[in-house]
């Protein structure tokens, strides 16, 4: 165990030594930023979408993050060659790939941790500051019209667009658990994700290479893969079993996305949901990373 | 003498790598003792199956046939490398970390506790004349501090046996010096090391034994003094007669 954390803390440190993740920061964070200070017609749901770039930029970031890190780790290692010193001491192969796993999922996990606490603020904030700008202008509103002094309407709850189903709104501890497992869920998602691409370090050497068929690969599948069945039922036979049995053998990662529950201030998921989701989610990482030392054990390694 | 290193019948065998390309035998049965406290030399001309050899005993190629083993332990085995130091040729070493740093992450890998390694660290960077850039990315080094580096790596673990693959390859005279200083005072603490080298005149200087192998086959094996005695010229001769280099008359 103390050689798979030593070598997942190289891991670590190397990416907070680089300037991938500051510049991925940096970026959500302005973008934000500049999104967070326009006010669009006075709708004081706005906050909805600014918490909806605001995820979308955090999940973009953090693939990046995961997939980038975790395809160099070891084309990278063989390329630069610090892989012999390495594996010349008492390391073995599952060690070496352990070690890599942990670090790129420990590493994505603080630069979520990092993204989620800004996303919690920027949207904490900017929902305070609506809904206090709501509360102002329904009661001047009254009294405009009714010349009286009345007690201030609460601030609007209302969820119209986006052709979502009204939900209660979650209180603030419920918020607050939604944050939690968003990060969570879409820290068990990198986990898979970073699974899935040091599989595929294993078998493509160039790390551009599988930098690139990884990002077709989880795009596919976040934005195809729940579909996959649908389409196959208009097929004809064989492509009929076949697209049923990619959707079955895929990961479903969307699982692992709750950001709409977080957008619309829905009640938190069942911890039970949130449990079964994580272990499916460690099962699928656990295969992969079984089927990378498959191949990598035997692999022999040239100076 | 106990074994330190031993081979027997070793056959590497590299698969093609497309269906036009014949596969390369690189290593042909290779038989070979290296003892306790021994400087063993290990020479022969680019391609002639040295490396190979090394990474075999070090795991990162699977012999196609034969046996190595490291302190009577089979070398697939992770804990046969749990006594050894290992020199690569060229400087292969996480380039965002310091010495320290890097010293550091190698003695935790060899489970060595924190106290013990911070005592250790020390007086290694010292050994090598580094203690002034111990906090210094590596990648700010020049190629000589960094086979400097790599030598206070392969010492961490306090080794028994050290493989040293062309250990001054690209470094200065006084850089060669310093590592041959290393290699004999290394042999004087009782320790072995394996050593490739193109350098003859330090081989002849430092090793005790030598082998000399040439297209994966083994030519000689013998004590450095016998050999010269028994061929009447100096090791650099011996060795190109047995590569089957003809040596030619000055004009």
């Amino acid at each position: 165990m103390n050689r798979i954390l030593a070598i997942a803390g190289v891991v670590i440190k190397e990416l907070y030594r680089r300037k991938d993740f500051y510049v991925l920061l940096v970026l959500t964070a302005l973008i934000t930023g500049v999104l967070g200070m326009i006010n669009f017609f006075n709708d004081p749901t706005i906050v909805r979408y600014l918490k909806e770039v605001c995820l979308l930029l955090i999940w973009i970031s953090s693939l990046v993050i995961c997939i980038t890190t975790a395809a160099r780790q070891i084309p990278a290692e063989c390329e630069s060659r610090t892989i012999f010193p390495l594996l010349a001491k008492p390391v073995t192969r599952g060690q070496f790939l352990l070690g890599k796993f942990a670090g790129c999922w420990f590493a994505c996990g603080i630069a979520l941790l990092v993204f989620y606490l800004f996303f919690a603020i920027v949207s904490e904030s900017r929902g305070r500051d609506r809904a206090q700008a709501t509360t102002a202008s329904a009661a001047a509103a009254t009294n405009a019209a009714a010349g009286t002094l009345v007690l201030a309407a609460p601030p609007e709850t209302g969820h119209e667009g986006h052709g979502h189903e009204e939900p209660e709104a979650a209180g603030a501890h419920s918020l607050w658990i939604n944050y939690f497992q968003a990060l969570w869920l879409h820290w068990v998602l990198l986990g898979v994700v970073t699974a899935m691409v040091l599989l595929g370090s294993v078998v493509f050497t160039a790390p551009s290479s599988n930098t690139t068929i990884s990002f077709i690969g989880v795009l596919g599948i976040l934005l195809l893969g729940e579909h996959l069945h649908k389409v196959a039922l208009q097929l004809t036979e064989p492509m009929q079993t076949l697209l049923s049995l990619i959707y079955f053998l895929i990961p479903q990662l969307e699982w692992n996305d709750i950001r709409q529950r977080v957008i619309y201030d829905h009640p938190p998921i069942a911890w039970v949901h949130c449990g079964l989701a994580t272990v499916y989610g460690l099962a699928y990482a656990g295969l992969f990373l079984y089927l990378a030392w498959l191949i990598f054990r035997r692999k022999n390694l040239t100076v | 003498m106990n074994n330190v290193v031993e081979l027997k019948n070793l056959h590497v065998m590299y698969r093609a790598r497309s269906s036009r390309q014949p596969a390369k035998l690189a290593v042909k049965d290779l038989t070979l003792r290296v003892g306790a406290g021994e400087v063993f030399g290990f020479l022969g001309p680019n391609g002639a199956g040295k490396t190979t050899t090394m990474n075999v005993l070090l795991g990162f190629v699977n012999a196609t046939g034969g046996e190595a083993r490291l302190f009577d332990v089979n070398v697939r085995e992770p804990i046969a490398r749990q006594r050894i130091g290992y020199l690569p040729e060229l400087t292969y070493y996480y380039k965002f970390l310091t010495p320290e740093e890097l010293l550091r992450f190698y003695a935790r890998i060899f489970g060595i506790p924190s106290a013990e390694a911070e005592r250790r660290i020390g007086p290694l960077l010292k050994l090598v004349e580094l203690e002034h850039a111990a906090k210094r990315p590596i990648k700010t080094f020049s190629k000589g501090m960094q086979q400097r580096v790599g030598l206070a790596q392969a010492l961490i673990n306090n080794p028994d046996l050290l493989i040293l693959d062309e250990p001054t390859s690209g470094l200065d005279p006084l850089g060669r010096m310093k590592v041959r200083e290393i290699i004999q005072r290394l042999k004087s603490e009782g320790k072995t090391v394996f050593f490739s080298s193109h350098e003859l005149g330090e081989v002849e200087t430092v090793c005790d034994r030598v082998a000399i192998i040439a297209d994966g086959e083994l030519k000689v094996e013998g004590r450095v003094d016998e050999l010269i005695a028994k061929y009447q010229c100096s090791l650099e001769k011996i060795f190109l007669n047995l590569i089957g280099y003809e040596t030619q008359p000055t004009v």
